[in-house]
C-alpha cells in the first residue's frame, strides 16, 4: 500500500514538473518578443523601429525643430556596410560631418551593383549609441524606400537629417550605420516568417504600431 | 515487484540497471572519462600557448578545442559528476530504497554516451566541430558555422533532456520518498543542495533547449531569431543564452557547496555551523540566479540604468555566499580537525573558491569589467570557480565516499600525493593568466604578443603537471575498488548520516524497509 500510494505522488510530482518544463520552454521563445518589445518601449538597441515598419512620420518629426542650437556642434560618423550575400559596393562620400543640432544637413552615400543582375536592395540604418536614435531625424532617405540597381548601376543616394537638439548633452558622437539587404532574400525570409513562429518575434512589433 | 530483485550480470546488469547505485556508479565513470577527453583538449590548448607563435595546431582546430573543451567539462564531466552523486547519496541520506523513477533513472543515463558520441564526432566531420566558444554566440554559431552544429545542436538537446529528466527524477525522490521523521530542515545539507539545483535544472535545461532551436530554424528553415537581415537581433542570443548560462554556474557549484558542507563537519567533528543559514542561502543564490544574467554581455551596448542593475543584483550574490563561506569557517573554528585527504580538497575548495568568488565581485562590475571582459582574467576566474571549486569539491566526495561505495579504504598516502600535486599545480596553471589577462590578453586566441610569454609558459607547465595527476587519481579509484583495508560501516570517526549507518561497500537494496529519524 504504501508503495501504491508512493507512486501516485511521484507521478503527481513527475506531471507538475514537466508542466514547468513545457513552460519554461515556451518562455524561451517569449524571450525573443519581449525582447523587441522592451528595446522599442525603451528606445535601446539603435534601431529606427518606425522607419522599418514604413510609418515613420518625417514632417512631423522636424516640424517639431524650431530653433538651431548653435551653442554646440555634435559629430555624426557613417559607416556602410553591405549584408554578406550580397555582390555590392557600399560607402559614405563623406565619413564624418560636424553639426549644430536642430541644423538640417544633407549626406551621400555611394552605391554599386556589382552582379549581372537587377537587384532590389534595401538599407536599413542604425544607430549608436542607441538611446540616440529618436534624437536622429530623416527628412529625406534613401532607407525609406526599395532601390532598384540594374546589372552595374551605380548610384549616388542623399540622406537629409536634423539632430533634435533635445539630444542629451553628454552624447557628442553619433555614428550611423547603414547595412543593404537583398530584398529578394529578405523577402524570402518575410515569407517564412508569416507562416512560422518568428511572426512573434519580429512583427509583434508591428502590430501594435498600427 | 520479483524481478527488482533479480540482479543481471556482466554488460546487460549496466544496460538495464534500475539501481540508484548502478546508475550513480555509470554517472561517474562516465564523468570521469569525459573529464579525461577534455582534460586531454585542454592539454592541447596549453600545448599550443606554451610559446608564442604557431606550433602544435592551426587556428580553426585551436579555437574547436576550447569550445569542446568547455561544452565537454560543463555537460560531460562536471554536470554528470553531480548527478552521480546524487543518485548515490540521496537515497541513502534521505533513507530510501531507491529513486523516485528508477526507470526514467536508466534512460538520463544512458542517453548521455549517444549525445556525448554526437558532440565528439563533430571533430571528425567536414568543416571541423564547433569553434565558436561553449557560449555558442550567433551569428557565430548561425550564419558562419560549419555543418557539423546541427549535430552539435541535437547532442545539446539530448544533454537537456537527460539533465531534466536527472532532475525530476531527484524532486520526486527528495519531496516523496524521505524517511519517516526525516523532515525538509533535517535533510544533509547536500540533499539540500541537489534539490534547489534540480530546481534550477528543470528552470534553465529548457530555455537552452530553446536557444540551441531557435540556432537550428535560424540554419535551416529560413527564421531570423538572431539574423538582423530578417528583423532579428544576435544580441537576443546572448540573452537567451546567459538567461540559461548564469543559472547554470550554480547548477554546477551547489551540489559542490552540499558536498564540501558534509566533509567539513565530519573531520572538524562539529556540527555543521548555522545549518538553516545554510539552507536559506542556497535558495537565495537559486533566486538570485534567475536576475543577473547579463552581468556577461556588459559590453553589448546596454543603458546605464541596466548596467547599474545588473551590477548591483551581481554583488548581491557575495552575501549569500560569504554567508557559506563564513559558515565552513565557523564549523572548523576550535573543531578537532584532522586532515585525511577528502578534508585537504575541502578546505582547498573554500579557499580557493573564495578567490574565484573574490574575482568574481570584480568582473560584476560594470565599469571594471569593460577592461576584463573576454581577457584571460576571466578565464583565470571561472577555472578557480569550476576547477577548484566544482572539481575539487567532487574528488573531495569521491575520496570520502568511495570506502563506502567499495568497502575499502582508498591508499591515503596516494591521496594526499594527489591533493598536493593538484593544488600546487592547479594555482601555477591559473595563478598566472589573472595577470595575463590584466595586461590585456584575450582569451580564445591560438597565438600571443611576446609579453605573455613568460606567464604563459608558467600556465602550460602547471597544466601538464595538474592534468597528470589527474591520472594518479584514477590509478588510485581503481586500487580501492580492487582491494584495500576494510571499511567500517561508519569509515569516519563519527560521521552524520544515514550512509553511514549502513554496512560498507553498501549493498545492492538498501533501506528497503525505511529507518525512523528521530
Amino acid at each position: 500500500m504504501q508503495g501504491q500510494q508512493q507512486n501516485i505522488a511521484n507521478n503527481k510530482t513527475t506531471r507538475r514538473l514537466l508542466v514547468v518544463v513545457v513552460a519554461m520552454f515556451g518562455f524561451g521563445f517569449a524571450l525573443a518578443p519581449m525582447y523587441s518589445a522592451l528595446c522599442k518601449a525603451f528606445g535601446i538597441n539603435g534601431r529606427f523601429v518606425e522607419i522599418q515598419e514604413g510609418n515613420y512620420d518625417a514632417k512631423n518629426k522636424v516640424a517639431q525643430i524650431t530653433k538651431v542650437d548653435e551653442g554646440r556642434s555634435v559629430t555624426v560618423q557613417f559607416t556602410a556596410s553591405r549584408n554578406q550575400d550580397l555582390n555590392w559596393e557600399f560607402r559614405p562620400m563623406e565619413n564624418t560631418v560636424s553639426v549644430h543640432p536642430g541644423e538640417i544637413r544633407t549626406a551621400k552615400f555611394y552605391a554599386r551593383n556589382l552582379t549581372d543582375r537587377t537587384i532590389v536592395a534595401q538599407a536599413v540604418p542604425s544607430i549608436v549609441p542607441g538611446q540616440a536614435a529618436k534624437y536622429f531625424n530623416k527628412i529625406e532617405c534613401f532607407c525609406f524606400t526599395q532601390q532598384t540597381f540594374k546589372p552595374g548601376e551605380a548610384r549616388e543616394m542623399p540622406l537629409r537629417f536634423v539632430v533634435d537638439p533635445n539630444l542629451p548633452n553628454k552624447i557628442t558622437m553619433l555614428t550611423l550605420a547603414y547595412t543593404f539587404f537583398d530584398t529578394h532574400q529578405g523577402q524570402a525570409a518575410n515569407d517564412v516568417h508569416d507562416s512560422s513562429i518568428t511572426k512573434l518575434a519580429v512583427h509583434s512589433v508591428t502590430t501594435d504600431a498600427h | 515487484m520479483s524481478e527488482h530483485h533479480d540482479k543481471p550480470t556482466g554488460i546487460k546488469r549496466w544496460l538495464f540497471t534500475t539501481n540508484h547505485k548502478d546508475i550513480g556508479t555509470l554517472y561517474l565513470w562516465f564523468a570521469f572519462t569525459m573529464f579525461l577527453i577534455g582534460g586531454a583538449m585542454a592539454m592541447v590548448i596549453r600545448a599550443e600557448l606554451l610559446k608564442p607563435g604557431m606550433q602544435v595546431v592551426d587556428p580553426l582546430f585551436f579555437n574547436t578545442m576550447t569550445t569542446m573543451h568547455g561544452l565537454i567539462m560543463v555537460f560531460g564531466a562536471v554536470m554528470p559528476a553531480m548527478v552521480g552523486f546524487a543518485n548515490w547519496l540521496v537515497p541513502m541520506m534521505i533513507g530510501a530504497p531507491d529513486m523516485a523513477l528508477p526507470r526514467m533513472n536508466n534512460w538520463s543515463f544512458w542517453i548521455l554516451p549517444f549525445a556525448a558520441t554526437m558532440l565528439v564526432s563533430t571533430l571528425f566531420m567536414e568543416g571541423g566541430g564547433p569553434a565558436f566558444g561553449w557560449t555558442f554566440y550567433a551569428p557565430l554559431s548561425t550564419t558562419f558555422a560549419p555543418k557539423s552544429t546541427d549535430f552539435f545542436i541535437f547532442a545539446v538537446h539530448l544533454l537537456g533532456f537527460s539533465s531534466i529528466m536527472g532532475a525530476i527524477n531527484i524532486i520526486a525522490t527528495i519531496l516523496n520518498m524521505r524517511a519517516p521523521g526525516m523532515t525538509l530542515m533535517k535533510m544533509p545539507l547536500f540533499v539540500w543542495t541537489w534539490l534547489i539545483t534540480a530546481f534550477l535544472l528543470i528552470a534553465v535545461m529548457p530555455v537552452l533547449a530553446g536557444a540551441v532551436t531557435m540556432m537550428l530554424t535560424d540554419r535551416n528553415f529560413g527564421t531570423s531569431f538572431f539574423n538582423a537581415a530578417g528583423g532579428g537581433d544576435p544580441v537576443l542570443f546572448q540573452h537567451v543564452f546567459w538567461f540559461f548560462g548564469h543559472p547554470e554556474v550554480y547548477i554546477m557549484i551547489l551540489p559542490a557547496f552540499g558536498i564540501v558542507s558534509q566533509i567539513i563537519p565530519t573531520f572538524a567533528r562539529k556540527q555543521l555551523f548555522g545549518y538553516a543559514s545554510m539552507v536559506y542561502a542556497t535558495a537565495a543564490i537559486a533566486f538570485l540566479s534567475f536576475i543577473v544574467w547579463a552581468h556577461h554581455m556588459f559590453t553589448v551596448g546596454m543603458p546605464v540604468a541596466g548596467e547599474l542593475y545588473f551590477t548591483y543584483a551581481t554583488v548581491m550574490i557575495a552575501v549569500p555566499t560569504a554567508v557559506k563561506v563564513f559558515n565552513w569557517t565557523a564549523t572548523m573554528w576550535k573543531g578537532s580537525m584532522t586532515f585525511e585527504t577528502p578534508m585537504l580538497w575541502a578546505v582547498a575548495f573554500v579557499f580557493l573558491f573564495t578567490i574565484g568568488g573574490f574575482t568574481g565581485l570584480m568582473l560584476g562590475v560594470a565599469p571594471a569589467d569593460f577592461q576584463y571582459h573576454d581577457t584571460y582574467f576571466v578565464v583565470a576566474h571561472f577555472h578557480y570557480v569550476l576547477v577548484t571549486g566544482a572539481v575539487f569539491a567532487i574528488i573531495a566526495g569521491v575520496y570520502y565516499w568511495l570506502p563506502k561505495w567499495t568497502g575499502h579504504m582508498y591508499d591515503e598516502k596516494l591521496g594526499k600525493l594527489h591533493f598536493w600535486l593538484s593544488a600546487i599545480s592547479v594555482n601555477v596553471l591559473f595563478f598566472p593568466q589573472h595577470f595575463l589577462g590584466l595586461a590585456g590578453m584575450p582569451r580564445r586566441i591560438p597565438d600571443y604578443a611576446i609579453q605573455f610569454s613568460e606567464f604563459n609558459f608558467m600556465s602550460s607547465i602547471g597544466g601538464f603537471a595538474f592534468g597528470l595527476s589527474q591520472l594518479l587519481f584514477l590509478y588510485i579509484v581503481i586500487k580501492c575498488i580492487r582491494g584495500g583495508e576494510k571499511a567500517t560501516a561508519q569509515v569516519w570517526d563519527n560521521p552524520e548520516g544515514l550512509e553511514w549507518t549502513i554496512p560498507s561497500p553498501a549493498p545492492y537494496h538498501t533501506f528497503e524497509t525505511a529507518p525512523e529519524v528521530k
